[in-house]
């Protein structure tokens, strides 16, 4: 029992940080109609950012703060430089585009720092474990993840229904053209809102590069998580993004605890963990094919 | 048209004359580069009937070409082991013979193209382009976690396959097979376009509605074109695998994917011989800017870049001036 609460609250976590990429994924998607690939290295920029300058200062929290800053100032540059004369191409054109992104990012990243990897220190506050009602030790910063993850959804709840910036964000996926006949900057609000994306990506980035290690390539595995997670959801909408990370971080986290156990009860052990294993790291594609078979737009798509 | 024909024939003619300057030249490792570029163009070639013709952005045909490499690899694997593959519900031994081993690739990778074209097509737009890219994915993740052969370091085979009269280990005959195998793709593609089925394909990448209202069904025929496309990536897949001697999850994984959609776009969406030439130009861009820098794949993605933001037709595209031939 302990042990499947531990495997819950790790889903849960694992969720959480699907989640920050994946807000700034289908931000860009439902604003600017945008598949951007190369959200992954502003992933990597983020943990980058993050190890490098806790390095030099020694403290976490400017690492934390650089790898925010980092990202969303790349999110930016890229955005003006790159992905604003791919907004009126197709998809195709996209694809490709931020593929070549992947590849010049990486390599420009390991010709910086090498291909090591890098690992940070947690501070002491947030190292170690806490016992939780039931008597689960579970490691703080994990915790963490979580409610960093809960805090920025709702934040981001309420600046998308409270705030002037918003209104226009959705105003701009309901049409573009009409926005700006209305007086809305719209090349500033996609810079935005592309940066915004960015800064969320740089900080799951620097999250996820505390607990594991900092090196080339972390991104694209989550990349692809990412984009299974918005599909799931249904491309554009944050809700859908929550619903379908906590989903895939379940699914996954569980699938991979439980599954070999649970066939070993109807075959022998080492065929059961081989099948199990196959399986558990098939389910979240299973998952999102069955999905999108039942709901073709996504769980919370409005477009398909 | 003329144009694009002479292009073809001149691509394809180049293509074959480097590799027979360089055979004759005795420069071994560029008859195998030549090799390389023409296994690449069939996956492209491959590609192209899809994600050209058909308006199918597939982002999982890695899928396809590591189905054709393992396929290869588990039948040579069991030809030196001399153990059948299969037991049940027949028997099925291994092989080292090419011209048994890829029909097998081709209707395997036609087998899963066929399930996931049936399920990915009910999706349009992005949702296709990640749909696809999962299937690969899952693929990828099976090929690593399954220990039978080799999981995630790969499996090698150290004999190439045999060919009857042609000894595959020189390099210059193997070359020969595969530019033969790349002539017959790009004979099949230009006689599919032009048929009626070609024809409809194009209709519906173009005007869905107005196809279904002359009463055409787009699904089943670009559910056709996309088998067909993975059965062309499947075999490209085999030789490959037959190239290196080594099958391995990278053949699977979605960079892979990206690469073979690179070349199409390279050398020209839509164009019959754009993949020929985007693999060859690719080869070589890797070829020779690996000697400049270590970190070549930055200069690359500059490259790319470049092409996609001011050469939208791509290569071929700048030579006709035109941003597509359809």
């Amino acid at each position: 029992m302990l042990l499947l609460a531990e495997q819950a609250l790790n889903g849960l976590q694992y969720g959480m940080m699907l989640f920050l990429m994946a807000a700034g994924l289908t931000l860009v998607f439902g604003v600017m109609g945008l598949i951007n690939l190369a959200h992954g290295s502003l992933y990597m920029i983020g943990a980058f950012a993050c190890a490098a300058v806790a390095a030099a200062t020694g403290s976490f929290w400017l690492g934390m703060a650089a790898s925010l800053a980092a990202a969303a100032a790349a999110g930016a540059v890229v955005e003006m430089a790159v992905i604003r004369r791919l907004y009126a191409r197709d998809h195709l054109d996209q694809v490709l585009a931020t593929f070549a992104l992947i590849l010049f990012f990486s390599e420009g990243t390991r010709w910086v720092f090498g291909s090591f990897p890098l690992y940070l220190t947690l501070p002491s506050a947030l190292s170690g474990a806490v016992t939780l009602p039931g008597g689960l030790q579970y490691p703080v910063f994990r915790l963490v993840i979580i409610a960093v993850g809960a805090a920025v959804a709702l934040g981001l709840w309420l600046l998308i229904t409270r705030t002037r910036l918003g209104i226009r964000i959705r105003a701009g996926e309901a049409d573009r053209e009409m926005i700006g006949a209305l007086g809305v900057d719209i090349a500033r609000l996609y810079t935005i809102v592309f940066a915004l994306g960015a800064a969320l990506a740089g900080l799951a980035g620097a999250l996820v590069g505390s607990i594991q290690s900092v090196q080339v390539g972390m991104g694209e595995p989550v990349l692809i998580l990412a984009f299974v997670v918005i599909v799931i959801g249904g491309i554009g909408s944050v809700k859908g993004a929550l619903v379908g990370a906590l989903l895939v971080g379940m699914t996954d986290t569980l699938g991979k605890a439980l599954l070999p156990g649970l066939l070993a009860t109807v075959m022998d052990p080492s065929s059961a963990n081989t099948i199990g294993s196959a399986l558990a790291s098939m389910m979240i594609y299973i998952l999102m094919a069955v999905i999108l078979i039942a709901r073709p737009q996504g769980l919370y798509g409005a477009r398909a | 048209m003329r144009r694009d024909m002479t292009i073809n024939l001149v691509i394809f003619g180049l293509l074959v004359a480097t590799a027979i300057g360089a055979h004759l030249m005795g420069e071994g490792f560029t008859v195998t580069l030549a090799t390389k570029a023409a296994i690449f163009g069939l996956a492209g070639v491959g590609l192209n009937l899809a994600l050209g013709y058909g308006g199918l952005v597939s982002f999982g045909h890695a899928a396809f070409f590591g189905i054709g490499g393992y396929v290869t690899g588990i039948f040579a694997s069991h030809a030196a082991s001399g153990q059948p593959i299969l037991t049940l519900p027949f028997t099925l031994a291994g092989s080292n013979e090419m011209l048994g081993i890829w029909p097998m690739a081709m209707v395997a990778a036609g087998l899963a193209a066929l399930v996931i074209g049936a399920l990915s097509l009910r999706t349009t737009g992005v949702y296709f382009i990640m749909v696809t890219l999962a299937f690969a994915q899952m693929l990828f993740y099976f090929a690593i976690s399954w220990p039978r052969y080799g999981g995630e370091d790969g499996l090698s085979f150290y004999v190439r396959n045999t060919f009857p009269g042609l000894n595959t280990f020189d390099p210059i005959q193997y070359f020969a097979i595969c530019a033969t195998l790349l002539g017959l793709a790009l004979l099949f593609t230009a006689v599919v376009t032009q048929s009626r089925f070609g024809l409809a394909l194009q209709a519906a990448r173009q005007n869905s509605q107005r196809t279904v209202a002359v009463g055409i069904r787009p699904y089943g025929i670009r559910l056709t074109a996309f088998v067909l496309s993975g059965m062309i990536v499947g075999l490209a897949g085999a030789l490959y695998a037959d190239l290196n001697r080594f099958v391995s999850p990278a053949m699977l994984s979605w960079h892979m994917s990206g690469e073979i959609m690179v070349f199409v776009i390279l050398g020209g969406v839509g164009r019959l011989c754009g993949p020929v030439a985007g693999a060859a130009i690719f080869i070589l861009l890797e070829h020779l800017l690996g000697g400049v820098s270590d970190y070549w794949q930055a200069l690359l993605g500059l490259l790319l870049l470049a092409i996609v933001l001011f050469a939208p037709g791509g290569l071929i595209g700048i030579v006709t001036g035109s941003r597509r031939h359809a």
